[in-house]
């Protein structure tokens, strides 16, 4: 069992937790994940690690209320324990020889891409993070992007705070403004980093992607992550738990890879309703 | 009194019903069927099943022992041995080892040794109170890394002779291929609970959630205290066809379609991981974990379920009884066929088609069998112009495993072979001092018996190499 030694709230939808599990906390690093559960009879579910405090040996992780797993960790409370924690599990992100980095994080994505910001302004590089959301309801760490970034633009797809539009929109400025980044790290929704990639190409910089597909064990075991690269001409399939999460933006198979994570999207759907409805009714 | 010719039938469950539920097909001898078999034996003085048992159980004495009704003490002298007799009892292939050196069998059926092995193993589980007792301890620390067959056995020797052992589980239930592979209906995992307690009982410590290459080192374990180290990490990635389709959604790894059925219970009515039920569906490959991929696919609601095999039933690798057990419940055997496609369902004029992606069929080719290949299997050969369509919903791949990667990669001077698998000596012994590995990790895929002989040996290895250290 893990204690849940910390909890707020970042948004409505938006949760961090800090988890005591020192072995996770000793290795971690920046773009790796962990797998957990919340109870005895729980799925397991991946979740990027958002930060961690070695003294302490807890493990920060960010989460979107999405599903009914995501529904029942956020109904537990600080000092209450879940089920199991396992990690680091991936390849934390490359950072040799990074000396001018910009971080386009979405969303939720947000929350893995912080602590790789952090990362690499610890590094000393020149970071540049643009981040984007729906709306001003779902913005999280504000502050601490802007702690670690040389250069901070926000986002808002509604326009209802910042600036408006969507997070491709200053990053062709700056690339058609003669901006040269050594790498784009960009972590969100596959329909972003698809066109994040798409804006860099005419430009050749780099793009590392965060690919975030349905898992179960997170050590290879089961292939549910796979995913399509096309390198030289050839299609390659990889393990997200193992060689990932971070891949080459220009060979990842985006629309292949929407397809995979959609396939349980009506359980999902129904699960959610079904755990939202028993909690509903135990509270009545 | 003339000698009973044939093996006592083992009751199993209907396979009209059996076809629908998850509960186990063999239901095992009664105590009367028990000794009636037990008393088939010879007794003879060469004693050439104890040859053919890779963890060498002393079956003539145990089955003397059955014989005298002593069911209890024949479940002592195979726990000498084995530490998963009620394991072994019904995952072993007992045709190509111990029964198949039986002095019996050269006239008539040999004796059913495993199944007198699961009734030992099972009377022994229901009915004994005492706990086994804890061996003295003698100081030495033992680091097992997987708590499959070979981690288990290996782990039961060493704790027997007084080690401290600790296990290391990645996931979060111990039992690795005996309980996120091997399904409900062959392997209930309240017995893998059971076998994995009495470990405990014995002073293992299991831990699970660590994954060793991640969490922590090989290294870091000698570190920490550890004198030795048992590497049974099993068979690792599950390898793909490379034909087109094969990222659809309804195409499975046989390892995710069972480990979401069996470790994650999506057989279950209201499961929390889901898995697709129902339809058609093929699964490619003709060993045991394709037969007890075929068989979940059916208890899970299918309507029509194939078995896509390249070779002839000749060459098919899995186990007689689980093929005739699949045959019995209607599963269609589709051999000398090999996938070339599968074939995704597309909407051209919606878009959000909620079918769009999900497999509609499996394009095949005929296969003839040619030349024999290095190992003597006839090479299949593809028939030209012979393709045809298989109407299927779901696609399950079984055509084995390539080695994991996670502790070769964190571990210097641990070397591996060509394929992966890593290199050891005929006592376990990696090309690093104190490191020790069998089971799938070593050989590739092979049977729950054969890692727990590799287990047994090394367990036996390690002992010897800290006792001399003492």
């Amino acid at each position: 069992m893990y204690k849940i030694a910390k909890k707020r709230s970042l948004n409505p939808t938006v949760t961090e937790m800090q988890i005591v599990s020192p072995l996770v906390a000793n290795k971690a690093k920046p773009g790796q994940f962990i797998i957990l559960r919340v109870d005895e009879e729980g799925e397991r579910i991946p979740l990027t690690v958002a930060g961690v405090n070695k003294d302490e040996g807890t493990v920060k992780i960010i989460f979107q209320i999405v599903g009914a797993t995501t529904e029942k960790l956020n109904r537990k409370s600080e000092g209450e324990f879940i089920q199991d924690f396992v990690g680091p599990l991936g390849v934390a992100t490359h950072t040799d020889g990074i000396k001018k980095v910009c971080i386009v994080g979405g969303g939720v994505g947000c929350a893995i891409a912080m602590p790789v910001a952090e990362e690499f302004h610890r590094l000393g590089a020149e970071v540049t993070s643009i981040i984007g959301f729906r709306s001003k309801d779902l913005l999280i760490l504000e502050d601490e992007f802007r702690a670690c970034s040389d250069r901070l633009v926000v986002m808002t797809d509604d326009g209802s705070y910042a600036r408006h539009g969507n997070v491709t929109v200053p990053l062709k400025e700056m690339l058609e403004a003669g901006e040269r980044f050594d790498l784009i790290i960009t972590i969100g929704p596959l329909i972003m980093m698809k066109f994040v990639t798409l804006t860099a190409k005419p430009f050749g910089v780099p793009v590392t992607v965060s690919m975030n597909p349905i898992m179960i064990d997170g050590t290879g075991m089961c292939g549910c992550c796979r995913l399509t690269l096309n390198r030289n001409g050839e299609r390659i399939t990889k393990f997200a738990c193992v060689d990932g999460p971070d891949f080459n933006g220009y060979e990842v198979d985006f629309d292949e890879a929407m397809n995979r994570g959609r396939m349980y999207f009506d359980f999902e759907r129904h699960a959610h309703e079904e755990t939202c409805n028993l909690f509903k009714k135990a509270e009545a | 009194m003339a000698i009973v010719q044939k093996k006592h039938e083992m009751p199993t469950q209907l396979p009209e019903v059996r076809a629908h539920n998850f509960s186990e097909v063999a239901l095992g001898y009664t105590a009367e069927i028990a000794v009636e078999e037990a008393k088939r034996c010879l007794n003879c003085k060469n004693r050439p099943c104890v040859e053919g048992c890779p963890v060498n159980i002393n079956i003539p004495e145990f089955i003397s022992r059955m014989k005298e009704g002593d069911f209890e003490g024949a479940y002592r002298v195979i726990s000498e041995s084995s530490s998963l007799p009620a394991v072994c009892g019904r995952v072993c292939p007992q045709e190509t080892q111990c029964e198949s050196k039986c002095t019996l069998g050269i006239k008539f059926e040999p004796v059913g040794i495993g199944r007198l092995e699961r009734f030992a193993a099972d009377y022994h589980n229901e009915n004994a109170k005492e706990k086994p007792e804890l061996p003295t301890q003698n100081g030495h620390r033992v680091a097992i890394v997987g708590s499959g067959p070979s981690g288990l056995t290996c782990a039961g020797d060493l704790a027997k002779k007084g080690y401290k052992v600790t296990v290391f589980e990645a996931l979060h239930t111990a039992g690795g291929v005996l309980v996120y592979g091997i399904p409900e209906f062959r392997l209930p995992k309240a017995i893998v609970a059971k076998e994995v307690e009495t470990l405990k009982a014995l002073g293992v410590d299991v831990e699970t959630n660590v994954v060793i290459g991640k969490t922590l080192t090989i290294d870091e374990l000698f570190e920490q205290g550890y004198e030795a180290v048992f590497i049974g990490s099993g068979a690792g990635l599950p390898n793909f066809m490379g034909i087109p389709g094969e990222s659809l959604k309804g195409v499975y790894s046989a390892n995710e379609f069972l480990t979401r059925s069996n470790l994650m219970k999506s057989y279950l009515d209201k499961p929390v991981t889901p898995i697709m039920k129902g339809g058609r569906v093929a699964v490619v490959g003709g060993g045991n974990v394709a037969m007890d991929a075929a068989r979940t696919a059916l208890r899970l609601g299918a309507e029509k379920v194939y078995i896509v095999y390249r070779r002839s039933m000749d060459e098919l690798p899995a186990r007689r009884e689980e093929v005739e057990h699949a045959e019995e419940e209607g599963i269609d055997f589709r051999l000398l066929n090999n996938p070339v496609e599968i074939l995704g369902y597309e909407n051209p004029d919606d878009p959000r088609d909620p079918k769009n992606g999900f497999v509609r069929g499996m394009r095949c080719i005929r296969m003839e069998l040619g030349e024999p290949d290095a190992k003597g299997r006839r090479r299949p050969v593809p028939v030209q112009g012979s393709e045809f369509e298989l109407e299927v919903d779901t696609v399950v791949i079984s055509i084995g495993t390539s080695p994991n990667p996670l502790i070769k990669d964190t571990t210097n001077g641990l070397d591996v072979n060509s394929h992966g698998g890593i290199i050891v000596n005929e006592d376990g012994l990696t090309s690093r001092d104190g490191i020790y590995a069998g089971g799938d990790a070593v050989t590739g895929a092979a049977t729950v018996i054969s890692a727990m002989g590799a287990g047994k040996v090394a367990a036996k290895a390690i002992d010897e190499a800290l006792c001399a250290r003492k």
